[in-house]
């Protein structure tokens, strides 16, 4: 069954994305940035099922399993990475870490 | 109104909420546990889709594995909060002028949102059923599929090698 329009599900899809990326832009815990992150790949996939339903067809949705994936994969490396970073300069506030500016 | 609009709504307002604490929420563990509810009400939102299976793997890998992995580092690092506000005058700006952009890109979008719905039962719902899942992911994204595994292991190693505390060169042997 439909229950809502593809235009409200876009508008949705849209609107989580925009809440990622000011999410991304205000926050200055990377621990936050990164889920900030997550909510936008989210966002997107939320907006490939919904063309995919309506369109009957099957592509959006392999393509939702494959985001997952590589999510996943993404979000283990991102915070190993946090971690070592935390280990060397025991911060995680995006301020702070501009060891690459001097 | 008919139920599954109501559940619609609901699940929407739901999401949107939820992921506006996200952002919003001082603490790193409520922001995560936020996350986790902003990802049950896009589970939701599959279901209402028909993509079953999406709506499972969804919960299982990222509010279950994810959303755990991320309380589990917060924990670990016991990191505080924003503490400060930025300081620096030309990334306000540039975080100004980002917001904006993105604000009007979304108004733009919503005010000319204009795509055709077909009607209810014009469009078989392929996504519910698990045997098409299998037929795409073993033909046409046989590559694709290989590809992936590939990049887990890719990515496990990197883990291993980035969470490992090497001394000096006597530690790789």
């Amino acid at each position: 069954m439909i229950h809502a329009s593809l235009n409200a599900y876009v508008a949705i899809s849209a609107l989580l994305f925009a809440i990622g990326l000011l999410g991304v832009l205000i926050r200055r815990n990377t621990l936050v940035v990164f889920m900030c992150l997550e909510l936008m790949l989210v966002a997107s996939t939320l907006a490939l099922v919904a063309f995919s339903r309506f369109n009957g067809t099957m592509d959006g949705n392999v393509f939702v399993f494959f985001i997952l994936t590589v999510a996943a994969a993404e979000v283990a490396v991102g915070l190993a990475i946090i971690v070592a970073l935390f280990r060397k300069r025991q911060t995680v506030q995006v301020d702070e870490l501009n060891s690459l500016k001097n | 109104m008919t139920l599954g609009n109501l559940l619609f709504n609901l699940f929407a307002a739901f999401t949107l909420v939820t992921a506006a604490a996200v952002v919003f929420s001082k603490n790193a563990v409520n922001a995560a546990m936020c996350l986790l509810l902003s990802l049950v009400g896009v589970a939701g939102l599959f279901v209402a889709l028909d993509a079953y299976l999406l709506a499972f793997l969804l919960l299982l890998v990222y509010a279950g594995a994810i959303v755990a992995l991320f309380l589990f580092i917060i924990m670990l690092l016991d990191t505080k909060g924003d503490t400060r506000p930025s300081v620096h005058r030309l990334s306000l700006f540039a975080k100004f002028v980002a917001v904006l952009l993105v604000a009007a890109g979304l108004f733009t979008l919503l005010t000319h949102l204009r795509l055709e719905t077909p009607g209810v039962g014009a469009v078989p719902a392929v996504g519910a059923s698990l045997k098409l899942y299998a037929v795409q992911l073993f033909t046409t994204y046989l590559l694709p599929v290989q590809i992936i595994g590939f990049l887990l292991l890719i990515a496990m190693l990197g883990v291993i090698v980035l969470s490992k505390k090497f001394e000096g060169l006597d530690d790789i042997k």
